[in-house]
């Protein structure tokens, strides 16, 4: 169970001044600029929910996951997860928690997997029959049979991200955080992540938050979606909540030869690049066939293309309306 | 303990991944302080003495100092390259493991090339003693252990304060040198020779003669002053700004997260 | 004229790069200043002890304070163990194609680097330094030039004594080329600088055979001659012969470097890297 009650931080950023005057009287006295990266955060998650944590670069979501895993004190506000404060009890908190970040990676570089995977062993004292179980089965799951003698500097960056969630895995936690897990990845190995998160979820009942900016993640694994914009939360709620929210939603296509872009209640543009302009059409404000009159009327157009709106697109335009 | 064995155990398994390149830097070491030994040698050949400590004597300050220095940059190089720990992100993941901040800096290196520099001092520790005229009771020897230990950990305790003052700066960290490589190269001789108000900053404001000058005088027999046995552990005191200093950047480090 | 101007161009390119980029460093450069002085500081106060003794000296006290204080200001015009980590890192990683894109020579290219980038580094630094060693008390004072014609002497070896360090430092990346080991190279390297260079003791303390030996080398063209010269130590003929060594030097050490580059070169692109 993991609880955030109205966290709070703002991060103090030195002014950097151009010339070497400023630099120079900057030297003695610094100027901040403060950042609120967080501004009255809460949420609660049950055990066993897998949370997908969205929101644009910059929003907070790094931050959070920052806090919830004990690397960052807050200014303000209450955090406990299963009956623990991470900041507070780090070292009790943290034998919890299994953290992966896609970008950086755990195991040591120029040993075997194997080794690392016996390191961690020792640093979370986990008992040997207990390693052993745990080892075995995420061996399989995850197939890494044949990769545990390799050196990790020498593993695709597939086989590498499937063995760093592995070693997150080794002391059992209750608590997964994934940040970024399938970036860089291909598109099997990014289907083989799913459907381990998937199994771990089912079998374990581990708790899963979740952030990406690959909304196919999200689509197959996430029960619910936090979207977090300029340090607050903007909503709560499962998949299919979001969609009906927005429901019914049409992803307008068109490829065009020239003209300007007609301006329209219901009507947004999503992207414009020379010769082919998205739109998201809510047909609540304005019926498809209208959209599309309006367009003929001001550009010359040569395709047109209307389908359901993807997640993608969802959730691009909640940004756009939260202006985030 | 155990598992700083575990953690070094990893470490020679990597080593043995680059073992041409850990020859090579070994040697190099090696010659890089056998060429402060051979000045030390050309200048004490010229004038026999100085301040009154001979050839055989200097080498004894020079070994104390290299010895201490050595094993400081072997088991504690994380602290020595911790900026670029803060850098990638490295630090994040010590503070996501259950155990000490400061046991996983130590344990995320081991810089065993420096064994180069260690030989050098054991070396010179043999030609210091085979040419002096010292004789060695057990009291000498014990000392002499307790001055180097306690030096190897006045010289870690130097680079906690460097990667300490990381966690709040990352610019003018250089000046440091001044103390840890300066510390090894001026002890080389011992360091009453640059002078009264020298010897004082060193026993006052970085106390290394605390260990390396003063108990020095007991192991040569020139005192026999029975309380120059605590001097090396009285330096040991500078671990404690050290230690508060370290624990107040993890603080700000937590709750900036830069 | 208009086709000396278009060849010196990328050089001067070169130099003023390495001018800025240095200049941003302020932090680093301060601090290197403040670590130089309290090292020649500390030598000084050294050789004070060892002179203490009464015992005959090879130079006087005043010409030893005066090559330590030179040697600290100028350290990065000089030092072998400046290395250009980028440089490094291309020979290493075996990413030279891009360096090879450009219409200059590798090994012209990557000398005039080496020069710029010391040359930047110690006209930053120097001037502190000899401004307060030249205001210290006296014993411990910088002295002025011996002579004006010691001076003059002391520019054109200087001069000469970095481009031999440069070509110094080319030979070096031209054998890591080579090895499996580019940091022992290095360390290596710098180690046996160090000591027949006279940084580590300044040469004409070493025992006579060695001395000989020493000053003789390539790593003696290098700072030993120019300070030596500056503080009036070495003059006359006896200057002049090493002069000649420090050009035999310096021509050897081109031709030799030169090739080493141009067979890495080679190699490298039957490798495809």
């Amino acid at each position: 169970m993991i609880a955030l009650r109205n966290i709070q931080k703002t991060f103090r950023v030195p002014k950097r001044e151009a010339g070497f005057g400023r630099a120079a009287r900057s030297f003695f006295r610094r100027e901040y600029t403060e950042i609120r990266a967080l501004d009255g955060v809460s949420f609660t998650v049950p055990d066993g929910q897998t949370v997908g944590y969205i929101g644009p670069n910059g929003a907070g979501k790094s931050s959070t996951v920052k806090i919830m895993s004990g690397i960052l004190t807050p200014d303000g506000g209450e955090c406990e997860i299963d009956g623990l404060c991470p900041w507070r009890d780090r070292k009790k908190h943290v034998a919890n928690i299994g953290v992966v970040f896609g970008q950086r990676s755990q195991l040591w570089w120029d040993v075997p997997v194997a080794d690392s995977f016996a390191l961690l062993r020792d640093i979370y004292g986990v008992e040997e029959a207990r390693f052993q179980k745990t080892l075995r089965e995420l061996t399989e799951l995850l197939e890494l049979d044949e990769i545990l003698k390799t050196p990790a500097r020498m593993l695709s960056l597939g086989q590498r991200m499937r063995c760093e969630i592995a070693a997150s895995l080794l002391h059992e936690p209750k608590t997964l955080f994934l940040d970024e897990p399938t970036i860089g990845l291909d598109a099997s190995s990014k289907i083989a992540v799913r459907e381990f998160l998937k199994t771990l979820r089912r079998e374990k009942n581990t708790t899963i938050i979740l952030t990406t900016h690959d909304m196919a993640d999200i689509e197959a694994l996430a029960e619910r979606i936090l979207l977090i914009g300029k340090g607050k939360i903007l909503l709560d709620g499962s998949f299919e909540e979001l969609r009906k929210r927005h429901g019914g939603k049409k992803l307008l296509t068109a490829v065009v030869d020239g003209g300007t872009v007609p301006v329209r209640e219901g009507l947004v543009l999503l992207e414009q690049k020379p010769g082919l302009w998205r739109f998201s059409v809510d047909p609540a404000l304005l019926p498809v066939s209208d959209a599309i009159e309006a367009l003929a009327a001001l550009a010359q157009l040569r395709d047109l293309t209307v389908e359901d709106e993807s997640l993608e697109a969802l959730v691009l335009s909640l940004y756009r309306e939260f202006r985030v | 303990m155990k598992l700083y064995f575990r953690y070094f155990a990893i470490h020679l398994k990597s080593l043995t991944q680059y073992r041409a390149s850990f020859v090579l830097l070994t040697i190099g070491q090696f010659l890089t302080s056998f060429s402060a030994f051979l000045g030390i040698f050309f200048l004490m050949e010229r004038f026999q003495t100085v301040r009154g400590f001979t050839f055989s004597e200097v080498l004894l300050f020079f070994a104390v100092t290299l010895l201490s220095f050595s094993l400081a940059e072997c088991f504690a190089r994380g602290f020595d390259t911790f900026s670029s720990m803060l850098g990638n992100g490295e630090f994040d993941r010590i503070l996501l493991r259950p155990k000490g901040t400061v046991f996983q800096v130590i344990a995320s290196k081991v810089e065993l090339s420096r064994m180069g520099r260690l030989l050098q001092a054991v070396l010179t520790f043999g030609v210091a003693v085979g040419t002096g005229e010292g004789d060695w009771t057990a009291d000498k020897i014990v000392l002499l252990a307790l001055m180097t230990l306690c030096g190897a950990v006045f010289f870690a305790a130097l680079f906690v304060l460097g990667a300490a003052v990381c966690f709040f700066t990352t610019e003018g960290l250089e000046v440091l040198n001044i103390f840890t490589d300066g510390g090894r190269e001026f002890g080389r001789y011992p360091l009453s020779v640059y002078g009264k108000e020298m010897l004082r900053f060193y026993t006052f404001v970085v106390p290394m003669a605390l260990f390396q000058y003063y108990p020095m005088l007991y192991v040569l027999g020139r005192s026999d002053n029975p309380l120059l046995f605590f001097s090396p552990l009285l330096s040991l005191l500078f671990l404690l700004p050290v230690a508060l200093l370290w624990r107040l950047g993890v603080r700000h480090y937590r709750s900036t997260g830069s | 004229m208009k086709k000396l101007r278009s060849s010196v161009r990328p050089y001067a390119a070169l130099f003023r790069l390495r001018f800025v980029r240095e200049l941003q460093y302020r932090a680093a450069a301060l601090a290197g200043v403040a670590t130089q002085f309290v090292w020649g500081a500390m030598e000084i106060l050294l050789f004070r002890a060892f002179y203490e003794t009464g015992a005959e000296t090879p130079m006087t006290f005043s010409q030893l304070v005066t090559y330590e204080w030179l040697q600290q200001a100028f350290l990065a015009l000089f030092m072998l163990w400046f290395w250009d980590a980028d440089i490094i890192e291309c020979i290493t990683k075996g990413n030279i194609a891009y360096e090879l894109a450009r219409p200059m020579g590798l090994y012209r290219m990557w000398f005039t680097r080496v020069v710029a980038q010391r040359l930047s580094r110690a006209l930053l630094r120097c001037v502190p330094i000899l401004l307060v060693a030249s205001l210290l008390p006296s014993p411990y004072r910088m002295t002025l030039p011996a002579s004006p014609l010691a001076f003059l002497g002391f520019l054109l070896t200087a001069f000469l004594g970095l481009l031999v360090v440069a070509a110094l430092t080319m030979l070096v990346y031209g054998l890591t080329f080579f090895t499996m080991s580019p940091g022992g190279v290095r360390i290596f390297a710098a180690a046996v600088a160090e000591l027949l260079s006279g940084a580590v003791v300044p040469l004409p303390f070493f025992p006579e055979k060695l001395r000989l030996i020493a000053e003789l080398s390539p790593f003696a063209a290098v700072q030993n001659l120019p300070l030596r010269i500056y503080s009036g130590n070495l003059a006359g003929t006896e200057a002049l012969v090493f002069l000649l060594v420090q050009l035999f030097w310096l021509l050897a050490l081109w031709a030799l470097g030169g090739g080493l580059i141009r067979r890495a070169q080679r190699r490298v692109v039957v490798q495809g890297g």
